[in-house]
Formats: C-alpha cells, sequence, structure tokens
C-alpha cells in the first residue's frame, strides 16, 4: 500500500504542534530545572541541572513562612471560590430567569465593572478596606477578588442558566419547591459542568493575584504565594535567589495543574442528557 | 369534590389578548380537554389553571376556594408536561418522591406511595434507573407517575402524547382513559391539538378559537360532549375544526325559508336542508356545509368526476368536481375501486346538512331528523 499522502493541513499541524508545546512548556520546563540548581550552576549554559540538589525546596520553607503563605493562598481563592459561586448562582437565577426591567443594564453594569484597570481601583479600594478595618487580613484580599472573579462567574452562569429547559423549574415549582430549591436541587447539579470549569477558573485568578495582595497585607503571616515569592530575597541586595523562587514557582504551579486534571472530567462530562424528550 | 370553575377569565401578553372572557365550568370527576388551532391559547389556559402564569383579569376557584393568589403547589393539581420535564440527575424512584417530600410526608407513606404508583404504571423495574436511560414511553409514564403520587384533586396534561411516535400515542391514549376510570373522582383537563385524542377521551370539549379577543368576541368557541360538536356545530369555525377531513362548505342563496327546513341554490343544484331557518329571507347568502362522510355516493341526482383520491385502505376519500361550487368537495368511498375520471352519482341528505348565516352562526338543525343522520 501507498503511504497515505500529506495534505498541506497535515503538514501545517505536524509543523505547527512542536511550536506551540514548545512556546507553552518552555517557561515552565525552565523553571523546573532552575529549581533543582545550586549556586553557580544556575548561571550556567546547561539547560538540565549536572547535580540534582532540592535544597532550593528546603530553603524556601526555611527561610520564610511559605507554608504559611500556601495556606493563605488556598483560604483565599477557596474563599474566592466558595462566595463568588454563591452569589453567582443566586444572580444568575434571577438574571437569567426573572423577567424584571434593567436586566440589561444590569447585565452590562456587573460587566463593566470588571473593565477598569485592577490599579484604577487600588486606591479606592485601599480606603475602603482600611475604613472596614480589613487592612492586613485575608478578608481584605478575598472580598477585594471577588470584584474580579464575579463578573465572569455571574455571566457564565447566566448564560447557562438560560439553556436550562423552563419546564424543568415549572415541574419543581408544581412539585413545591421554593426557588433556593429550585436553584441548588434542580440547577445545581445540572449546571456542574459549568461550575466545575467557572470555579476553576476563579480559583486560579484568585491563587495568581498580585496586586491586591501585594497592597492589602503587610506581614509576612498574611502574604499569599505570589507576593510571598515576588518578595524572597537574598543574603544582601545584590543578589537575587533564582533557585528558591524557581523552586516557589513551581510548589505553587503544581496544586493547579492537579486540579485542572481532576475537573477536566466534570467539565467534559454533559449531564443535562434526558432532561426533557430525546 | 374538585370542582374548577372560571370567571370572565382574561389574559394578555404585552398589549396582545391571548384569552378573552373564559367562562367554564368543569364537574368533578370530569375529563376535559382543550382543543383549538396553535395560538389559541388553550396551552396558557392551562397554565392559568396550574398557576404558571397569572391571569389577567377574572377569577378561578378550583374546589369553591379562589386561587387566583394561591402557589401551584397549594392548588391540589399536578401538571404532566409535554416534554416531561423529569429531573435528569435523579432516578426515577426520587424523580416521583420529590414533590412527596416537600409535603413533609412520612417516609413509609412516600414509599407506600411510589410504589403504588410504580405498580400500576409497570415501572417497577425501572425505579433505580435516570431519565436518561429511559425510553420515550418510559419518560412518560414516569411523568405521569409524579402526578399520581400527589393524589391530586386535578390532574393538568399538556400535549403529553406529541413526543410518542403514532403507535405509542395510541397505547397509551388508551392506558389515559383507564387511568381516568380508575381514579374516579379527580378532574383531569388535556390539552391536545389532535382531535382524535380529544373525540376519544373527552367527556367535555373545549374548542377555543384564535384571535378572539381581537376580534371582540369570547375565545372558547363551543363547549360540549364531543358528538355535540360534532352534530351540532353551533358556528363555521367549529364545523371545519371538528371531523377529519374537514366538512366540506359552499355558497348558497335561500330560496325559500321555514321554522321546518330550509330551500337554497348552491350553483346550478337545489337542495334541502332540514334546519330551523325561521328568521331567513329568501335571497340571502348562506353557507351549506356537509362532512365527507355523510355525502351519499351512488344515489340522487347530482354528479361529479373525481379529480384526485386518498386511499386508506377500508375506505378512500374522493375530489369531486361538481356543479355545486368551484371548490372540490371531498366525500368518502367504501373501498378502494373508484378511479381519477370517473363520474359519481351522490345526493346531499337534507337531515346531513349544515347551515350558516351570514355572520357564520349555524342555524338549528332539527332534532326529529337526527337520529337519520
Amino acid at each position: 500500500m501507498l503511504p497515505k499522502r500529506l495534505h498541506a493541513a497535515d503538514l501545517a499541524y505536524y509543523l505547527l504542534l512542536p511550536l506551540v508545546l514548545a512556546f507553552s512548556l518552555y517557561p515552565f520546563a525552565y523553571a523546573i530545572a532552575s529549581s533543582f540548581k545550586q549556586g553557580s550552576a544556575l548561571f550556567s549554559s546547561d539547560f538540565w541541572p549536572k547535580v540534582w540538589s532540592a535544597a532550593n525546596y528546603v530553603a524556601v520553607f526555611a527561610e520564610q513562612p511559605f507554608g504559611q503563605n500556601l495556606l493563605n493562598s488556598v483560604l483565599v481563592a477557596g474563599g474566592v471560590v466558595l462566595l463568588s459561586l454563591t452569589v453567582s448562582l443566586l444572580a444568575a437565577y434571577a438574571l437569567g430567569r426573572v423577567q424584571f426591567r434593567g436586566r440589561g443594564v444590569l447585565m452590562m453594569t456587573i460587566l463593566g465593572v470588571s473593565m477598569f484597570p485592577q490599579v484604577a481601583i487600588l486606591s479606592g479600594l485601599f480606603e475602603l478596606i482600611s475604613w472596614l478595618g480589613l487592612y492586613d487580613s485575608l478578608w481584605a484580599l478575598v472580598l477585594s477578588d471577588l470584584i474580579f472573579t464575579l463578573p465572569f462567574t455571574v455571566w457564565v452562569l447566566v448564560t447557562f442558566m438560560r439553556e436550562l429547559p423552563r419546564e424543568l423549574e415549572e415541574a419543581a415549582l408544581m412539585d413545591g419547591a421554593g426557588v433556593l430549591t429550585v436553584i441548588f436541587r434542580i440547577f445545581l447539579p445540572l449546571l456542574w459542568p459549568a461550575v466545575a470549569a467557572t470555579s476553576l477558573l476563579a480559583f486560579i485568578a484568585a491563587w495568581n493575584e498580585f496586586l491586591f495582595a501585594l497592597t492589602f497585607t503587610l506581614s509576612g503571616e498574611q502574604r499569599t504565594v505570589p507576593v510571598a515569592i515576588a518578595l524572597i530575597s537574598g543574603a544582601s541586595s545584590y543578589e537575587l535567589p533564582w533557585g528558591n523562587i524557581m523552586a516557589a514557582s513551581v510548589i505553587v504551579t503544581v496544586p493547579l495543574i492537579v486540579l485542572v486534571l481532576i475537573f477536566q472530567r466534570q467539565i467534559v462530562s454533559g449531564l443535562t442528557a434526558g432532561a426533557v424528550k430525546g | 369534590m374538585s370542582e374548577i370553575r372560571l370567571q370572565g377569565i382574561h389574559k394578555r401578553f404585552g398589549g396582545n389578548p391571548i384569552l378573552a372572557d373564559i367562562n367554564l365550568t368543569i364537574a368533578p370527576g370530569e375529563f376535559c380537554v382543550f382543543i383549538g388551532p396553535s395560538g389559541c391559547g388553550k396551552s396558557t389556559l392551562l397554565r392559568l389553571i396550574a398557576g404558571l402564569d397569572d391571569a389577567s383579569g377574572g377569577e378561578l376557584h378550583i374546589d369553591g376556594r379562589c386561587v387566583n393568589d394561591v402557589p401551584p403547589a397549594q392548588r391540589d393539581v399536578a401538571m404532566v408536561f409535554q416534554s416531561y420535564a423529569l429531573y435528569p440527575h435523579m432516578t426515577v424512584y426520587d424523580n416521583m418522591a420529590f414533590g412527596l417530600r416537600h409535603l413533609k410526608l412520612g417516609k413509609d407513606e412516600i414509599e407506600r406511595r411510589v410504589r403504588s404508583a410504580a405498580e400500576s404504571l409497570h415501572l417497577t423495574a425501572l425505579l433505580d434507573r435516570k431519565p436518561g436511560a429511559l425510553s420515550g414511553g418510559q419518560r412518560q409514564r414516569v411523568a405521569i407517575g409524579r402526578a399520581i403520587v400527589r393524589q391530586p384533586k386535578v390532574f393538568l396534561f399538556d400535549e403529553p402524547l406529541s413526543n410518542l411516535d403514532a403507535s405509542l400515542r395510541v397505547k397509551t391514549r388508551v392506558e389515559i382513559a383507564r387511568l381516568h376510570r380508575q381514579l374516579g373522582s379527580a378532574s383531569m383537563v388535556y390539552v391536545t391539538h389532535d382531535q382524535v385524542e380529544a373525540m376519544t377521551l373527552a367527556d367535555k370539549i373545549v374548542l377555543l378559537k384564535p384571535l378572539a379577543g381581537q376580534e371582540g368576541v369570547p375565545s372558547i368557541a363551543q363547549v360540549g360532549h364531543p358528538l355535540d360538536l360534532y352534530h351540532h356545530p353551533k358556528n363555521r369555525f367549529v364545523a371545519s375544526f371538528i371531523g377529519s377531513p374537514g366538512m366540506n362548505f359552499f355558497p348558497a342563496e335561500v330560496s325559500q325559508a321555514s321554522s321546518s327546513g330550509l330551500q337554497c341554490l348552491a350553483g346550478t343544484a337545489t337542495l334541502q336542508a332540514a334546519v330551523n331557518a325561521s328568521g331567513q329571507q329568501a335571497g340571502t347568502a348562506v353557507t351549506v356545509g356537509i362532512r365527507p362522510e355523510h355525502v351519499q355516493v351512488g344515489e340522487g341526482s347530482l354528479l361529479g368526476r373525481i379529480t384526485h383520491l386518498e386511499h386508506l385502505g377500508e375506505h378512500s376519500y374522493a375530489y369531486l368536481e361538481t356543479g355545486l361550487s368551484p371548490a372540490p368537495l371531498v366525500v368518502k368511498l367504501a373501498g378502494s375501486r373508484a378511479a381519477i375520471g370517473d363520474s359519481l352519482r351522490f345526493a346531499l341528505p337534507a337531515a346531513s346538512l349544515h347551515v350558516f348565516d351570514a355572520a357564520d352562526e349555524a342555524l338549528p338543525r332539527l332534532a326529529a331528523n337526527l337520529a337519520a343522520a
């Protein structure tokens, strides 16, 4: 048999594939490689270290409260996800399924909020945080992170909530279910793929958030990991401990990758099958 | 008992009147079918009774209680939706038990009710499955089961058979009739656009007319027993809607009229109709109607030529070119021996004719002649 003729499209695919892979994976591979290098090896031209050393990983935890920082990040990102999902599920029901005047304007306003650059609202938000007495507290971060996660989660969930058949809600209504039961017992299970996807993205956004975290916290014990990493300093002001920074970065990235791998399946599975006639 | 009474019910969407001046009483235990062409508001009327839509005006009483402001779950009604609307993430058992849990019933009572409903609907083996793993007919039965377990005073069906294939539809129709007999005291309100369903199931048919509100007349064109609507349509709209294929209509001119009969001229033929025509003047225009199955073929003095044939096996429908009117006259033939181009003799018996006045209102047919019809 003759070999299958390679079409131009196939050719482009195989040429572009390594390019895209290299572009997206190289920085991460570089970080991993650097995190295992010691001393002057960091500045050698070899990609992989000649001597593998975990000393950087130990140092990250020894030289600053990095464990505490990780916990802070988990608390902040987890809190942000929980709060923004609860609020946006309720909001999505109102915006997606209840007819009221000014709904379109409200939707646009919500979207508009997310359009301001973080820096623009930073000083105003700082005033607000101090007035609430939340400065140098994790609550300040949870609250301010909601500003950019909420518009996104609300919009996505509204879109999905609109797609759900109206008769399903009416059937629940006839069965005596209240609004909260409809949202959390009927819609939430059906929206699960959308909820998983949006929570994941909200989690990542909150996990990586830097500017608010830098501005609203002061003490090392209240910092989240992005700030902690940026503030890792060496023995003198002339030395930047690249090894430690890279090790910390790898540690921070791994949970995200694990989360994506776990939720990948949830996102793909379509649960609405069989809701209405098939 | 559970009587449903609608008094002067109106419904507008935006500025458009959908339902106008609905006055209707559905007796306890009655099987009432709402029927009408699409856009007549029959589903809207059902949703008003369910409480899923609010009336723009008028009062709705169930069991003597005004329920205008009572939420759906407290009206003692249960609904079977067109799309079934089963909860896809719950098992069949949970689908049926969901409403009962909200009624704060005991676990044993819920179990007992679900089991007995499943038993009567042959769903016992499927209780642990999810709707996605069921066939269309099975989903339909679960939807009915979900209504039964609530033991409501009123069952509401919104075109429940329209998603089933033809053979299953007939089976389920019989099943629903059986269910109605079995449940006895509960009233059923059933929406359909299929007149076979309406004729076979209903104790009472409510025929709704679209756009009635814009014409300033009540939405209900006629209410009555299925055979009443078939034999005594009140006006031309009812006459043309009930029956398949539809009634033949042709224009005619009154030549003699009295309370015991009417003589008129249609095209080249002179026709006698057994209707009470008192008040009609000679020379006025009327519309004469006759159902295809009532044309007597093979006798009489009228002649027609077959231009088109529809064979249905046991009988066929022939489209005749006649001197009565430019439109073809549809007649029912026994067997299927006729051929296109054949000439047929036929008669239009006086007792089978319907006559409609200039306003399309039917003249009352003479009861004495109906036995023959």
